[in-house]
């Protein structure tokens, strides 16, 4: 069961992920069930095992009859460890704190034993109350030393924040304060009283011990704690004055276990993205090795404090709706007239419902504050800038991406996220926060990225090619979202200007295009390169095609003019690809483009108005040179013969002929091409059960059509769409190529 | 003056070694008084374009050295100076200002900042401090000593018209024993300055207001109190301002150019050596006079300084002390300058000792926080 709970959890971020830009639900749900997500997801198969070690460490625990020799119990040893190590490392659950107070407090092991137990004693999440009322029992009956004693006294002053009810433990009020004569224990069991005492437990009687206790040791700063705190609540009993304010009333008793508590409460939120953010929050700045406002926090939502003091000009501050209180969409909407900004502009990264506002409202002063602060914050605390941040690599991964979320949900970049990424870029090794900082390089806006190409791309190529082929293919795809991200935007703003305005920028629509022309040569550049340096896999090919299909088809999806054809070195790559994968994303992809082609052409000829962006002839005729090279690889079996590609495959029949290939001619057509032979294999397989020789030869005439079709049926659609757009089969097609081919 | 004679000067009782853990001081007695070399490069390196002082790997926005060719009185965009706030700011006002340590931190500009609230913001920033401190206690015990905050302007602390106003944030301890006025004692102290600032407050909104430069001299805790405050009031981000050692020795080099009226302590520069196990810094001082004809003869056109000259003048006084005890300076860290005019610490730590040359100095400073910013 929870198994199965905990596999549906771990799909949630991925949908939630999925629908970052709209999906406001989502996060609303997200937000709520956040708690048990995080209980869940920790329940993996090796914290399973843990668990039973765990539970058999208590069972031996509570089996204990005898005192038990450490030294000469391996059961002992190996109990106590495991208690120690879950206990420091993930904490405990709760139902466990009984029996090992019990067994630590009962006096029936050594003290080294019992001390080990009590500083292993750290909460997963609680420590049930009774637990704590029992061994406060044992406590009293005084069957543990000394030191036991102590220990657990400055461990209940240290975990009493996690003891989840404090009513029965407040009863035992007046046992703790018989503790007070105790030399020892007195200066913890004064914090401890200090941290119970309600007004209804200053008494007469213990306000007279108290001060005898005084009278008789001199001032000792933790009765004057408990005095102090006496007179605050009582003041008629107490007619003495007290000294001023102490710098410390009482000694720092959670040394043992503060480093655990913090490193269960780290690990137990690491899982949680959410979680980890609002603990940002709350972290105390001395766990820090920085000096003051060096972490990193995402600022709440919180009213804009001028508004509510003292702002004498504008009486309107009854007016505003308090950001804090924004929770659903329909409050945003209701009082979107009267709503304003938080105080501090971060804030709205991790609030969508601020973000929607965001979108709406059109202030310059909004993307300047937001500059500042994420400016600023991103180099504090980039991981590879600042020397000592590394180890808080994760923390910046969740900033970053946060900063990612919010820019999927505006459809736009920030500016300081840009030069953050033009500054740290040429500093990147590549590895860190890898995925992020490509996510986040996928939204650097058109306008600026001329201006930094060499901030981005000179260092993006080195490390493009001097990094794993996986690397390779994260920069395709991003460099892929980053073409899509601008395509989209060049449409929704021609949707949003009219035709007459839209040409009146055509400067802008220019430098759009050089700017779209720059990305996809650099692209068509480093696929070129990284083809030959990964011996054409076809994985990396299917992320160079996988960009392509976008580019061939921009002008009549995006009705953006501009068709830029792959370069030769991922085209013949693609043409003679061992995998019938990329051999078929490639027709499709020449099918695009000659649809494309062949609309710019009509447009061309039948608009009278002279059109200022033309496709250049270089254009056409890099097409047709592919496509005459394409048919007659494919289907005409001449491509040695006729293509007339400055890089292609035109080759001397007698070179050709050293070879010792025989039929050299057709080696590449749909029957012989390495991609494609498998397919004719099977085909023939079906075709001829009783030729068992593969006579390939015999795929001709009806064979060749019927060929076809159990391609077609094979699901290489783009095959299909090519044959049937660029080659012409009613007439014989080696006579007719020619005219066919040409756009 | 002959060459030797000043290095000669400087090396007869300026110049030693101080090794950090205790160890011993070699007087540098004994010296050729002849030493030519390094004036000799002085002359060959000159005439260049000026290079930018910003970071490696980073986008200069603006060129520094504009700035800094500024300083030596030739103002490149033609900036009218207030009268009087050139060379001396009101010595009076500024007094608090001096012989203090200074942390440096960058500011972003202030959203909504107003002048004419000051008194508002000193009371929020006081019941601020008071919640904040009250944070955490279940019940207020013992006797709580109130922190009394004020906000003030120093309208004197600034470059040209066009700067804002300094603004001053002053924390002190009322006394518990008398409640009389005078008897508060001032713990902690702040002050946000801009001098020549307007690189940045050109491209920036009417909302916002350019203080780019925050000093503050007083217990940390009190800094990350006032620093939130302004944070969440005014949207704004403080970043601590550390000085690479190029900036300091730029310091060094135009401290050193600066006329003094009276004679002060040599200047000294302090060293620590990398990749040590245990840490060894290196203390060298020179006399301010020889230190002076030194730059004096590297420095030529008035008005216009080059990373070429100060890189001359320090290689000047690194082969001078190469000479006589056989260490290069020049691989080591410039962690401290300290001058007449002012002492930097490459941690971000200022202390004016001058207030003739105070603006100056914080207009190197602006211009600092302002490249941290932008």
């Amino acid at each position: 069961m929870q198994r199965r709970q905990s596999s549906k959890h771990s799909k949630q971020p991925l949908r939630v992920h999925d629908s970052n830009q709209t999906d406001l639900s989502a996060w609303r749900k997200e937000g709520s069930i956040n708690t048990e997500k995080t209980v869940q997801n920790q329940q993996s198969p090796s914290d399973d095992s843990k668990h039973n070690s765990l539970e058999q460490a208590v069972r031996f625990f509570e089996k204990v009859q005898d005192r038990v020799s450490l030294k000469k119990s391996e059961g002992l040893q190996k109990h106590l460890s495991t208690v120690e190590s879950i206990g420091l490392e993930r904490g405990l659950p709760p139902e466990v704190f009984d029996p090992l107070l019990t067994v630590a407090l009962s006096g029936k092991l050594a003290d080294t034993v019992n001390t080990r137990l009590l500083k292993s004693l750290v909460p997963a999440s609680v420590i049930p109350e009774s637990s704590v009322v029992s061994s406060v029992s044992w406590l009293c009956v005084s069957k543990c030393t000394s030191n036991v004693q102590l220990l657990f006294l400055r461990w209940l002053i240290t975990m009493f924040d996690f003891i989840d009810r404090k009513e029965q433990l407040h009863a035992l009020y007046g046992f703790f304060f018989s503790f007070i004569h105790d030399e020892k224990l007195c200066p913890y069991v004064c914090h401890l009283l200090y941290l119970l005492t309600k007004k209804e437990n200053v008494k007469p009687f213990r306000v007279r011990r108290l001060l005898d206790l005084q009278a008789k040791t001199g001032m000792q700063p933790h009765l004057q704690a408990l005095l102090s705190l006496y007179k605050v609540f009582r003041p008629e009993l107490m007619s003495i004055t007290l000294p001023g304010k102490m710098k410390t009333y009482f000694k720092n008793s959670e040394a043992p276990w503060k480093a655990a508590i913090n490193a269960v409460r780290r690990r137990n939120q690491a899982n949680s993205p959410i979680s980890q953010a609002l603990c940002l929050g709350t972290t105390q700045p001395q766990s820090r090795k920085r000096k003051w406002n060096a972490q990193l926090i995402i600022p709440a939502s919180s009213a804009n404090a001028q508004n509510l003091v003292g702002n004498s000009e504008k009486n309107s501050a009854n007016d505003f709706f308090p950001v804090e209180q924004l929770q659903a969409f329909t409050q945003l909407v209701e009082n979107i007239h009267c709503l304003e900004f938080p105080s501090q502009m971060g804030s709205v990264l991790t609030n969508p419902l601020l973000l929607h506002y965001m979108n709406c409202i059109k202030d310059e002063s909004i993307y300047l504050r937001l500059y500042y602060w994420m400016g600023q914050t991103l180099q504090e605390e980039c991981t590879w800038c600042v020397v000592e941040n590394s180890q808080y690599e994760q923390e910046f991964k969740d900033f970053l991406e946060i900063i990612y979320k919010a820019e999927c949900f505006l459809q736009e970049g920030f500016s300081s996220c840009e030069e953050f990424l033009c500054r740290s870029l040429p500093l990147w090794d590549g590895s860190c926060c890898r995925s992020q900082i490509l996510r986040l390089m996928s939204w650097i806006p058109l306008s600026s990225f001329s201006e930094m190409k060499s901030h981005i791309c000179d260092p993006l190529a080195q490390l493009f090619f001097t990094s794993s082929l996986y690397f390779k293919c994260s920069v395709l795809e991003c460099l892929k979202e980053l073409l899509q991200n601008w395509l989209n935007w060049h449409v929704v703003r021609l949707d949003s200007e009219s035709d007459y305005q839209f040409r009146s920028l055509n400067t802008t629509l220019s430098g759009l295009v050089d700017g779209i022309a720059e990305l996809i040569h650099f692209v068509g550049w480093i696929s070129t390169v990284a083809l030959r340096l990964e011996n054409n896999c076809t994985f990396l090919l299917y992320f160079i095609l996988d960009f392509y299909e976008i580019v061939c088809d921009m002008y009549l999806k995006y009705n953006l003019p501009l068709l830029i054809m792959p370069p030769a070195g991922v085209f013949y790559p693609a043409l003679l690809s061992m995998d019938s994968v990329s051999l078929n994303q490639l027709c499709y992809i020449m099918y695009r483009y000659r649809t494309n082609l062949v609309a710019a052409k009509e447009n061309e000829l039948t608009k009278k108005k002279k059109q200022q962006f033309k496709f250049s002839s270089h254009t056409y005729q890099e097409y047709n040179q592919y496509i005459i090279a394409m048919v007659g690889c494919l289907w005409t079996s001449n491509v040695f013969q006729k293509d007339n590609h400055p890089q292609g495959v035109r080759l001397d029949d007698e070179l050709l002929k050293k070879t010792g290939v025989q039929e050299f001619k057709n080696s590449f057509n749909i029957v012989y091409h390495p991609a494609m032979m498998g397919y004719a294999a099977h085909f023939l397989q079906q075709a001829c059960p009783d030729d068992p020789t593969f006579n390939f030869s015999l795929i001709k005439g009806k064979k060749w059509n019927w060929y076809l079709d159990y391609l077609y049926a094979q699901g290489l659609e783009g095959l299909k769409l090519f044959v049937e757009s660029s080659i012409n089969r009613v007439s014989q097609a080696s006579q007719n190529k020619a005219r066919n081919v040409e756009v | 003056m002959a060459a030797g004679a000043v290095l000669g000067a400087a090396g007869a009782d300026g110049t030693r070694v101080q090794t950090a853990p205790g160890g011993e001081r070699p007087e540098a007695g004994a010296m050729e008084p002849a030493e030519g070399a390094g004036w000799a490069a002085a002359g060959t390196g000159r005439g260049s374009v000026a290079g930018r002082i910003s970071g490696a790997g980073q986008l200069s926005r603006g060129p520094l050295l504009k700035k800094l060719s500024g300083q030596l009185g030739v103002s490149p965009s033609g900036r009218a100076l207030l009268p009087g706030s050139w060379e001396n700011a009101d010595p009076q006002k500024t007094a608090f200002i001096l012989r203090k340590q200074w942390t440096l931190y960058s500011v972003t500009p202030l959203y909504k900042f107003s002048s004419a609230h000051l008194k508002d913001y000193g009371r929020q920033l006081g019941a601020f401090i008071a919640a904040e401190k009250q944070k955490g206690l279940a019940v207020e015990v013992g006797v709580e000593l109130g922190i009394k905050v004020a906000v003030s302007s120093l309208p004197d602390l600034r470059g040209s018209d066009q700067d804002h106003a300094a603004v001053l944030v002053q924390l002190s301890l009322k006394s518990s024993a008398s409640r009389k006025k005078t008897e508060e004692k001032l713990v902690w102290s702040g002050w946000f300055c801009s001098v020549a600032g307007d690189d940045l407050s050109v491209n920036v909104l009417e909302d916002f207001t350019c203080l780019p430069l925050f000093l503050a001299n007083g217990a940390e805790s009190y800094t990350s109190l006032v620093g939130t405050w302004f944070q969440k009031t005014f949207d704004c981000c403080f970043r601590r301002l550390v000085i690479s050692p190029l900036i300091l020795t730029w310091m060094a080099a135009l401290w050193t150019g600066y006329k003094v009226d009276k004679t002060s302590s040599a200047m000294e520069l302090l060293f620590s050596v990398p990749c040590l196990p245990q840490p060894l810094d290196i203390s060298y001082a020179i006399h301010t006079e020889d230190a002076k004809a030194l730059w004096d003869a590297v420095q030529k056109t008035p008005g216009e300084i080059t990373q070429e000259e100060v890189d001359v003048f320090m290689d000047c006084l690194y082969s001078h002390f190469h000479r006589h005890f056989k260490i290069h300076l020049s691989a080591t860290k410039l962690v401290k300058v300290s001058t007449g005019i002012a002492s930097a610490h490459c941690d971000g730590i200022i202390k004016f000792l001058q207030s003739q040359h105070l603006i100056r100095v914080l207009m190197l400073l602006t211009e600092l926080a302002i490249s941290q910013i932008q």
